[in-house]
């Protein structure tokens, strides 16, 4: 479970979050999402350590993270997963040593192991046999499978999305969707999704958290967002005609 | 660099210094990094030597026309030149524009592709992972190659001053063996040293706060060479001053 209490955070005189307070669960998959602009992605950065909160805690499990030092914070990087929106893949590595780098670097496995265990992640992202392929020679919706492969190569007990969607097709976003749901229910993860992509909010959005404007304007799953009164969360909802015209089967 | 620069720098300096994860991963990526600072600069900085040395012997014959002054006079002057000077800090500028723009536009790539954020959570140091073994190959391999380059200016040298008839073979070979002071040597591995630290420091600092995108990164890679090269040549007087 992960925590945050009344995050704020600034650039300059902007202020992009404005004491944000929420509870993610494990084993559910947990979504923030908004408009551009509205703060998800430094909310994510912020949770994760990428981003200093100026005002506000970050707890995992208990934990009290937004105030360990860098040798502290290790420990739970260790059990963090993350899925970047440019699936941020090592290019000079191949797709196995992608994988197996935080092997490499954390643990004492043999090779042999490590390979194993690179091979189980990717049959698990449905890659087999591409082991040996360069980032370069991937296409988006495979970038993404063999981020989520990484993420998961270490057994994170959280794991973060940034953005998992972002320019695929809508075949592909629901094979990285449906992905992610079963990687979370399987591993018992607590797993927060940042996106803007309705396709994953009804899809998979358990429990769901809109921000905008910086602030927390509601939260609630996925069977609720479509009945609520908020003219910020319905203009973002239906937004597209199709979910207009979906409206009316909610 | 200004004092906001330079105190940001010396920061990155200090997470470079941190307790590595896993030395052995490090040694193999060190061992990469002498291989493309050391090996991959050989053959630039044989050619660039040879004709410098040879262009010196050229110049230096040129200038010495007097009946007075002994033709052997043009080995020493291109030793000593060569050995104090022109091998580490041409090879040094030489190496900020070929080592330091790909140091800076491959960390500002890494950073801008979130591939260092990538590391962050993983829980590795990305400072020390990035920019140790780069710094390590350049402390180590910059001095290898300043040495390489004194032996080729001053073979150049030879080879530019006999081929052309400036100066005998037996006048340039007295010349470099008479009044030779190896302590030289030990001002130019310092310089080479120094060089090599600042060759590969200086622009993982400039590719590391990137901020954008392609064009960012190209900005980085430029502002690396030059603050690079100036960097270089404010340190040469500094050590000139403090070690002669």
């Amino acid at each position: 479970m992960i925590e945050i209490k009344d995050i704020e955070k600034s650039f300059g005189s902007n202020t992009v979050l404005k004491g944000i307070s929420a509870t993610f669960q494990e084993g559910v998959t947990n979504l923030i999402i908004g408009g551009s602009g509205s703060g998800k992605t430094t909310l994510l950065k912020c949770m994760v350590g990428l981003q200093t909160p100026e005002k506000g805690s970050v707890q995992y499990d208990g934990r009290e993270f937004t105030q360990m030092d860098f040798e502290q914070r290790i420990e739970i990087r260790k059990e963090i997963g993350m899925l970047f929106q440019g699936s941020a893949l090592f290019d000079s590595m191949t797709v196995e040593e992608n994988i197996m780098f935080p092997l490499n670097m954390f643990t004492d496995q043999s090779f042999k192991e490590k390979q194993e265990r690179a091979n189980f992640c990717l049959q698990r992202v449905n890659l087999e046999g591409k082991n040996k392929l360069f980032p370069a020679e991937l296409s988006g919706g495979m970038k993404k499978r063999v981020g989520i492969a990484r993420a998961i190569a270490m057994n994170p007990k959280y794991l973060f999305c940034d953005e998992p969607n972002s320019g695929l097709d809508p075949k592909t976003s629901i094979v990285i969707d449906e992905l992610i749901k079963e990687i979370t229910e399987e591993y018992n993860t607590t797993t927060i999704v940042v996106t803007h992509d309705m396709n994953s909010v009804m899809g998979i959005g358990d429990y769901i958290l809109f921000l905008h404007e910086g602030k927390k304007f509601w939260e609630g799953s996925n069977k609720e967002i479509a009945h609520t009164d908020i003219a910020e969360l319905n203009d973002f909802v239906f937004a597209s005609r199709f979910m207009k015209a979906a409206k009316k089967n909610f | 660099m200004n004092f906001t620069n330079f105190g940001k720098y010396l920061l990155l300096l200090k997470a470079v210094f941190r307790k590595p994860e896993k030395i052995k991963i490090y040694m193999k990526a060190i061992f990469q990094q002498m291989d493309f600072v050391g090996v991959g600069s050989l053959g630039l900085i044989a050619i660039i030597s040879t004709f410098i040395g040879a262009v010196m012997t050229l110049q230096i014959a040129f200038q010495l026309v007097s009946d007075f002054i002994p033709k052997t006079i043009i080995g020493s002057v291109n030793r000593d030149s060569s050995i104090l000077e022109l091998s580490p800090t041409i090879t040094a500028i030489v190496l900020a524009g070929k080592i330091g723009s790909a140091i800076s536009s491959e960390i500002g790539t890494m950073r801008v592709s979130e591939q260092i954020d990538a590391l962050e959570i993983m829980g590795i140091n990305s400072p020390g992972y990035l920019i140790l073994p780069k710094l390590i190959a350049g402390i180590t391999m910059v001095p290898v190659l300043v040495i390489c380059s004194m032996f080729l200016s001053i073979g150049g040298g030879f080879l530019g001053g006999t081929l052309s008839g400036a100066v005998s073979p037996s006048e340039y070979i007295q010349g470099i063996t008479t009044d030779f002071n190896p302590y030289t040597i030990v001002v130019a591995l310092v310089k080479a040293f120094v060089f090599g630290f600042i060759i590969t420091t200086v622009p993982a600092y400039e590719g590391f706060y990137v901020k954008g995108g392609a064009l960012e990164v190209a900005q980085a890679s430029t502002r690396a060479v030059v603050v690079s090269c100036i960097s270089i040549l404010a340190c040469d007087y500094i050590v000139t001053q403090l070690l002669l």
